[in-house]
């Protein structure tokens, strides 16, 4: 059983994937050496590599304090996160350069859970604004609540945002929509 | 106006030095150094020229090669806009199939 | 006549990669470019780059050309900007008009073209129009000029191009209707097609644009499915009101002083086209003259600026400033970094067609197509 079955709650969003649709399904990111089983992800922050084909990449290995990314030789091996490891710190976000890195808390409070996302568009969102949380395919999925904005130059311009938003969307939540001029 | 004041990754619009050119005797503002065919695009104007049969062009390539550009600037004929950047003064007509060569020649009335 | 010991023609990733590597051994180096700074197209590449964290990845294009250009300044290297070389030789007399105006002779002892290439046209109804544009086009525009090129965007083509470019429109504050690709599956990197998607611009495999509605400027444009044989399915068409279309449908070579230098050619689709011969050096069929980057195949700044190292390299070599084994201790390296780059599903295709070009042979010499 997928960790899907066992909560019919958590909508997901199926669809025939990431040579189709553009964004990896659900089934695409679980299959993944990078994405963390729900045994981890129930118990603290930890990261979400959404990486599921083989490109000459790795500078997410060295960007983990922890040592909890491997990517070995070749580099297009796909990234291992040691989920273990993983203590949610979120720098390895920015380094990817493909924004295929988010980091999500199920615990942050009894109800609510916290995402943090890559998001390099103009304007970017205040701190306290609400805004729509959207899934892979850019599709509204809940209101969420922005926690925190960081811009800091260590990141090279990929600015980071936190929010947060209802528990039950745990898995489908990806990014924010975007805020228009 | 189309120009994009802010972006996140190249920050602001930089401030830089205007000029005025003239095209098709209407004075536009530019900034220093940028091509002709950004300034036409930043004010709406995307017809540069007009082939023989009368068939409007705009940018194709944008890097000198395709020639769909081309404008007369300064009375000479067949200029590449995208990779010719603007000068204080500059006179720039909407090309008329392969243009005329007027350098030299008085081609504006004085705006 | 002004005597160089290398000339490079084309200052962009490629070139440069290769006159900084031929300069740090001492080479008297001249670059040739026609725009007015160097760089090509590395200044619109405001994306990180994927690669080995050892080297350059997760740093954006435009930095990268920043650091090409400050090295370029600090080993003195000449450049001549706004010149175009209008004639080439054999014996390696370039000929120049700089600005223009200046006609200039220059006699070099080795040559490395590094041209680039040319990203290529589709022709459908409508093309013509002012508002069709070339998706590089549009990303200068955007990320050099700063100027929108339009207010919501058709792109055509999924290859990294387009979804870079349909990711930098949106960026840029221009709405991206849709990305077609006329193949039932998407061509560029997942990670880029991803952010693309939830950002909230649609795909569509198995599509084509039909025509562009609009008679002085496109208005909108008409796009329908395809079927397997690639044919339209009447009935699917489908109306998208835009005003900007991109194209993203390859590149081709820009290869011309190759021809003029009457190198041997290869055509080789998977690389853009006809491409000139050249060895795991990237010395061309003519002696002394090297080749980098794109021109030598379509692949991505990356790759051209690793064939650039090589190049600079192997000319610094053939002029005796560095040892046969020093120079093949530096080849190894970059070629160990250039094996990196052609690795993966995505890479396998360039690397097998680069290496088909070390194993031709009998391949169309110049005066065959003449």
């Amino acid at each position: 059983m997928t960790a899907s079955d066992k909560k019919p709650s958590t909508p997901l969003n199926p669809h025939p994937g990431v040579k189709i649709c553009g964004a990896p399904s659900h089934a695409e990111v679980i299959r993944t050496p990078g994405y963390p089983r729900e045994e981890i992800w129930r118990k603290g922050p930890v990261a979400f590599i959404e990486c599921v084909e083989e490109i000459p990449c790795n500078p997410c290995e060295g960007a983990c304090p922890q040592g909890a990314i491997t990517v070995g030789r070749p580099i297009t091996n796909l990234p291992v996160l040691d989920a273990e490891k993983c203590r949610g710190c979120r720098l390895c976000i920015a380094s990817c350069p493909g924004l295929a890195i988010f980091v999500k808390d199920y615990t942050y409070s009894a109800t609510e859970a916290k995402i943090t996302f890559p998001y390099e568009y103009w304007p970017l969102p205040a701190k306290g604004q609400q805004v729509t949380l959207v899934d892979e395919l850019g599709e509204a999925v809940c209101p969420g609540q922005v926690l925190q904005v960081m811009n800091t130059e260590r990141n090279k311009q990929t600015p980071l945002i936190t929010a947060s938003f209802p528990k039950e969307y745990f898995e489908r939540v990806k990014s924010m929509e975007r805020l228009r001029s | 106006m189309n120009r994009i004041e802010h972006h996140i990754v190249l920050g602001e619009l930089p401030l830089k030095k205007q000029v005025t050119i003239y095209v098709d005797n209407r004075p536009l503002t530019a900034y220093e150094g940028e091509m002709i065919a950004a300034v036409l695009w930043a004010n709406e104007q995307k017809t540069l020229r007009y082939t023989k049969k009368n068939h409007p062009r705009g940018i194709y390539c944008g890097i000198g090669r395709c020639t769909d550009c081309v404008m007369t600037v300064d009375g000479v004929p067949n200029v590449r806009t995208c990779k010719t950047p603007v000068r204080d003064g500059m006179k720039v007509e909407t090309q008329r199939g392969l243009g005329q060569w007027t350098k030299g020649e008085p081609i504006h009335e004085k705006v | 006549m002004k005597k160089f010991e290398l000339a490079v023609v084309g200052g962009g990733p490629a070139g440069l990669s290769a006159a900084i590597e031929a300069a740090k051994h001492g080479v008297k180096t001249l670059v040739i470019d026609e725009n007015d700074r160097p760089g090509g197209q590395l200044f619109k590449q405001i994306h990180k780059f994927f690669g080995s964290s050892e080297h350059q990845a997760g740093i954006r294009g435009v930095e990268i050309g920043r650091r090409l250009l400050a090295e370029t300044a600090q080993l003195g290297i000449e450049t001549w900007l706004n010149s175009e070389v209008v004639g080439i030789s054999p014996e390696k007399t370039v000929w120049v008009v700089k600005d223009g105006t200046e006609s200039l002779e220059v006699q070099a002892e080795r040559i490395i073209l590094s041209t680039g290439a040319l990203e290529n046209a589709l022709n459908f109804p409508g093309w013509t129009l002012p508002g069709v544009m070339s998706a590089g086009a549009a990303q200068t525009m955007i990320n050099i000029h700063r100027v929108k090129p339009g207010r919501r965007a058709l792109m055509i083509g999924s290859g990294n191009v387009g979804v870079i470019v349909s990711y930098q429109l949106l960026q840029a504050g221009v709405e991206v209707a849709a990305i077609i690709e006329a193949a039932p599956r998407l061509g560029g990197y997942g990670v880029h097609t991803a952010k693309v998607r939830r950002a909230g611009a649609p795909f569509y495999v198995s599509h084509t644009i039909s025509k562009i509605l609009g008679e002085h400027k496109v208005e909108g444009a008409e796009i329908v499915a395809l079927d397997k044989r690639f044919l339209p399915i009447s009935g699917s068409e489908k109306t998208l009101e835009v005003d900007t279309i991109c194209v993203a449908t390859g590149l081709t070579p820009l290869a011309e002083l190759a021809w003029f230098l009457g190198c041997r050619f290869h055509f080789i689709p998977q690389l853009g086209g006809f491409v000139p011969d050249h060895d795991s050096h990237m010395e061309s069929s003519v002696p002394g003259v090297y080749l980098a980057g794109d021109i030598s195949g379509v692949e991505e700044a990356s790759t051209a600026m690793e064939e650039g190292r090589l190049a600079g390299i192997r000319a610094a070599a053939s002029l005796g400033r560095l040892s046969p084994e020093e120079a093949n201790t530096l080849e190894e390296t970059v070629w160990a970094r250039l094996n990196a780059l052609r690795s993966g599903p995505f890479g396998a295709v360039r690397r097998q067609a680069k290496e088909s070009i070390l194993q031709k042979e009998g391949a169309i010499a110049y005066d065959s197509v003449r």
